[in-house]
């Protein structure tokens, strides 16, 4: 077993490698974002982008390469020991993944019911005090499919947190949003590192998602990093990847 | 060269059939492994029984009423003839609880749970609603495949006593009507065919029935990838390949009933 590594890095990522078949995706990403940090990948569609955060949360195991967070080796842990710390870290789907079956508020309930002891009030508090974060206590009878995009992806963001982890992984927050609803998506992103000194990783091919919330990007080109750094030494990049990326 | 390019491509489609055989294999070993572990998934078994159960009534009820009326209609010409119309009963009884009632009951409920199962699970799925529930640790195995398979598995049997019933009342009913039977004579005729071990061994196949339903429907829902139109295929595909292993399974299940019970 390899050395952990420092306990400053709260996710790390050492020469990540993935294929699925044939299809190389990943081919030795390697990344270190430090605690309340907010880092985001960028790069085109089908580069990899959801493959690597997946891999963070063990929904992929590498084929070669090591995932840390929190000092813990995920892709060595199993059974319980996986679902402990999986409890550590908030995931937002690209979809929202709302459960289509339950409404708002039982969407948020289910989470509660099986991983906390709290009593029906309490749960309740809990509940309506995520929605009125994220300004939507009105919805909390309505289903999903009664939800707007923007909606949805608010409500995937109060479910994601009810549990407070310490880690976000968010799979493109503000893709088909409108600029309006990408603003408020972002908004909230912020106020997690911000308030919650929450630690983040944001897959995202919107510019001005990652402008509102990334302190640190990364870009991804077949399977690796091309360029880190901030958006703005990223914009001034030569090359032409990320020229073609930015429109430069 | 296109004849070797058709052998190629059917090398190739002989390879993913044993891929996914082997897959169903081993969703079925899962099933096994998990099945006897935490989370027991109660509320969400009693959920999925209620959903497969109420739901289906209606329709294996009609279902078991056109069975009786039918097989009462067409079987007493043919029985007039011979001078055998008494034996009618007999014969709506053994047909029904022997092999009409679970296997057609089996088949209505594949085409309506199978489906439904298939097409909700793999709509989860491509919606990450599945990935959603493992990354908060809530073991999507257990609350989404377990509950519904064991829940088929239960409910197949309840089902077709409930069809067999019906359908001995539709054959009664064809009877009075046609007949003038009277009831005690149509009960004592009916059962005086029918063994205990009969009655057992033919409803308690449906629980086989039911588990096959089940399991094919999960494995095609749980595996599936891409989009609405691979969610359509995996419901499509849960009814054709269910229907069929139960076809399989019957002929298996009659043929070792016999070596043990002997026909009648």
């Amino acid at each position: 077993m390899t050395e952990a590594p420092s306990a400053d890095p709260m996710i790390e990522l050492r020469g990540v490698h993935k294929r699925f078949g044939e299809k190389v995706v990943l081919q030795g990403v390697t990344m270190a974002v430090p605690k309340g940090i907010s880092a985001v990948v960028m790069g085109g569609s089908g580069t990899g982008k959801s493959v690597l955060i997946k891999h963070i949360v063990q929904l992929l195991t590498p084929d070669q390469g090591e995932v840390w967070v929190a000092g813990r080796r995920m892709d060595q842990l199993r059974g319980d020991e996986l679902d402990k710390m999986r409890l550590n870290i908030g995931y937002l789907f690209q979809g929202g993944a709302l459960f289509d079956s339950m409404n708002v508020y039982q969407n948020i309930e289910f989470i509660l019911n099986r991983h906390t002891s709290l009593n029906k009030a309490e749960r309740k508090d809990r509940i309506m005090e995520a929605l009125d974060w994220v300004n939507l206590t009105e919805t909390s009878k309505q289903f999903p499919a009664e939800l707007s995009g923007g909606q949805r992806k608010r409500i995937a963001l109060a479910r994601s947190v009810i549990l407070a982890p310490q880690v976000m992984l968010y799979d493109e927050p503000t893709t088909g949003l409108d600029p309006v609803s990408v603003r408020v998506v972002s908004d909230l992103i912020v106020r997690l590192r911000d308030e919650r000194g929450i630690t983040s990783i944001a897959i995202t091919h919107d510019l001005l998602c990652a402008e509102l919330i990334a302190d640190y990007v990364y870009f991804l080109s077949e399977g690796e990093f091309v360029a880190e750094g901030s958006l703005a030494d990223l914009e001034a990049s030569p090359h032409p990847e990320l020229r073609n990326f930015f429109g430069n | 060269m296109q004849f070797r390019s058709v052998l190629h491509r059917d090398a190739g489609l002989g390879q993913v059939m044993l891929t996914r055989i082997g897959e169903f294999a081993m969703f079925i070993g899962e099933f096994l492994r998990r099945v006897w572990r935490r989370p027991f998934e109660g509320r969400e078994l009693i959920n999925q029984m209620d959903e497969a159960g109420s739901r289906s009534l209606l329709l294996v009820t009609v279902t078991g009423m056109a069975i009786g009326i039918v097989l009462a209609m067409q079987s007493r010409g043919t029985l007039a003839r011979f001078g055998a119309e008494a034996v009618l009963p007999s014969m709506l009884a053994l047909s029904v609880f022997k092999e009409i009632g679970p296997v057609i009951t089996s088949l209505v409920l594949a085409g309506r749970l199978g489906a439904g199962i298939g097409a909700e699970i793999g709509s989860m799925r491509v919606t990450e609603q599945i990935d959603a529930l493992e990354v908060t640790a809530l073991k999507p195995f257990h609350y989404l495949v377990i509950t519904r398979v064991l829940s088929c598995s239960i409910i197949f049997p309840v089902l077709t006593i409930w069809t067999d019933m019906v359908a001995m009342t539709g054959g009664y009913l064809e009877s009075v009507l046609s007949a003038d039977m009277d009831y005690r004579i149509y009960i004592s005729t009916a059962f005086e065919a029918l063994r205990f071990s009969d009655l057992i061994v033919d409803t308690l196949k449906t629980s086989l029935f039911g588990f096959i339903v089940g399991i094919v429907s999960c494995f095609l829902g749980f595996t599936v990838r891409g989009g609405t139109r691979e969610v359509g295929q995996a419901a499509m595909q849960s009814v054709v390949v269910s229907s069929l292993l139960i076809f399989l399974a019957d002929v298996v299940v009659v043929r070792v009933s016999l070596m043990f019970f002997g026909s009648i």
